[in-house]
């Protein structure tokens, strides 16, 4: 008997939203961590049950929670984020330097292979890596190097926030960072590159041939084609065909380019999923109606999906890290909404059901399709 | 015995419901209480104080006998009736947030 497994991090706490391979029927459990942010949860591919959750607050700090059981009880693990060496500066909002000061962690990316391998996005934009089930944290400052002293932070923070690992090639690694741009490695994380030719962000950043910069909001890959890549940018939605060498825009017919989630159908390497967001200042849906909007042909030719989704009077925001797919036969995905809402569809963004209607605000929405 | 009395978070990351009684050894001050705090609970590490360079986070607060001595240097003797366990030591949270 399938179900899936929804992971939810919110402003005040963790939700475990469960459900049989129908997906009509849900329990919802939690809050775990109560009163905390819980910027992301995530389990392992090769050990569903292990589950790991970074948890925070400006008052107490950063806590990493690791689950053995699915959820249901949690141990705390490794909170030590310790930049390599002399941690250095980046560009802060004046044009000075400012010291690198660790506050978060955004983002944790399980290995697809080893279950005691996780990898974290941190605030101030690094990346670290345990081989010890999250116990202890080692920063990869190969990422740094990819001229961090000019990456300055946006409205959000200098969040690392995307971490992709390649399925066919354990060497490579994409990663995104708000405000510096997208960046990948093909030796396991020694060194990275900026991958942004191609991004234009013309009145943020003048300079058409900025290699750092760019504000990535998301990136997003389906495992069986690792080099193909698309992107929600601050403005604009990208693909690349090159692992990032190169990037198009395919926004066409959005009733906004602007966005925070990309993700791409479980089967269908082609068919991609964004919600449009008014603008940059204006966090949310166009004239008030929450639609998905996909594409059946990797970009350019996008219809909305409102089926069940309020079309009047909806103003919320759906986050970067608040988007995902189950790998169900008939594809499910979901999403979270700042104002506490999740919507599930069972049938590839066809028609939408409202699963949680009251949670916080919500940061992160990750599904496990449990066998 | 010194009492000490955790924030409602704090006190859910180490389990307990109520004060905690610690043995603090030789003179009583925040830097001998946290550790001993620390070292009994070692969930507790970095949540108050910087891991690294011992200071306090700033968005926590240490009050003894009605008298916020956040600020006092962490080798300041605390007051007797803490040391005595007369009265407890309080650690919270500040307002902050909205």
């Amino acid at each position: 008997m399938s179900g899936i497994r929804l992971l939810v991090g919110t402003r005040k706490g963790a939700f475990i939203l469960t459900a049989d391979g129908q997906r009509a029927n849900w329990q919802i459990s939690g809050p775990h961590f109560a009163g905390w942010e819980i910027y992301h949860v995530k389990g392992s591919p090769v050990n569903p049950n292990r589950i790991y959750a970074s948890q925070s607050t400006s008052w107490f700090g950063q806590l990493i929670q690791r689950s053995e059981d699915g959820g249901e009880t949690w141990e705390p693990v490794g909170k030590d984020f310790a930049y390599e060496g002399v941690p250095g500066t980046h560009q802060w909002y004046d044009g000075t330097q400012h010291p690198w000061e660790f506050k978060r962690v955004w983002h944790l990316e399980p290995s697809l292979t080893d279950p005691e391998t996780v990898y974290a996005g941190v605030e101030d934009a690094a990346l670290f890596r345990s081989t010890d089930g999250a116990k202890t944290w080692q920063e990869l400052p190969g990422l740094r190097d990819a001229k961090g002293k000019l990456w300055q932070p946006g409205a959000g923070g200098m969040c690392l926030h995307t971490i992709l690992l390649d399925p066919s090639n354990p060497e490579r690694i994409f990663i995104a960072i708000s405000a510096a741009g997208a960046f990948r490695s093909d030796d396991a994380g020694q060194t990275f590159q900026p991958i942004n030719r191609g991004l234009k962000s013309l009145y943020e950043l003048p300079d058409p041939d900025a290699e750092v910069g760019h504000c990535v909001h998301r990136i997003a890959m389906h495992r069986s084609r690792p080099g193909v890549l698309f992107m929600q940018k601050h403005w604009d939605v990208m693909r690349s065909d090159n692992a990032g060498e190169l990037w198009t825009e395919v926004s066409d017919n959005l009733p906004s380019d602007f966005g925070f989630p990309i993700d791409v159908h479980a089967h269908e390497p082609e068919t991609i999923y964004v919600v449009p967001i008014k603008s940059d200042s204006e966090h949310f849906p166009p004239d008030g109606k929450l639609r998905v909007y996909r594409s059946r042909t990797g970009g350019n030719q996008w219809e909305p999906l409102t089926k069940g989704l309020p079309q009047r009077d909806c103003y919320v925001n759906v986050l970067r890290d608040a988007m995902t797919v189950d790998t169900l036969d008939e594809c499910g995905i979901y999403f979270g909404t700042t104002g506490g809402q999740v919507y599930a569809s069972a049938d590839a963004g066809d028609t939408w059901n409202t699963v949680a209607r009251d949670l916080p605000a919500v940061l992160s929405v990750e599904a496990q399709t449990l066998s | 015995m010194i009492r000490v009395v955790l924030p409602t978070h704090l006190r859910n990351l180490a389990h307990v419901t109520d004060e905690v009684p610690l043995e603090v050894g030789g003179e009583i001050t925040l830097r001998s209480v946290l550790d001993t705090l620390e070292a009994r609970y070692p969930v507790l590490r970095g949540t108050i104080r910087d891991p690294a360079t011992l200071k306090r986070r700033p968005l926590v607060r240490f009050f003894a006998c009605g008298e916020d001595v956040s600020h006092e240097t962490p080798d300041t003797p605390l007051p007797d009736a803490i040391a005595r366990g007369a009265e407890p030591f309080f650690i919270i949270g500040a307002m902050a947030g909205g």
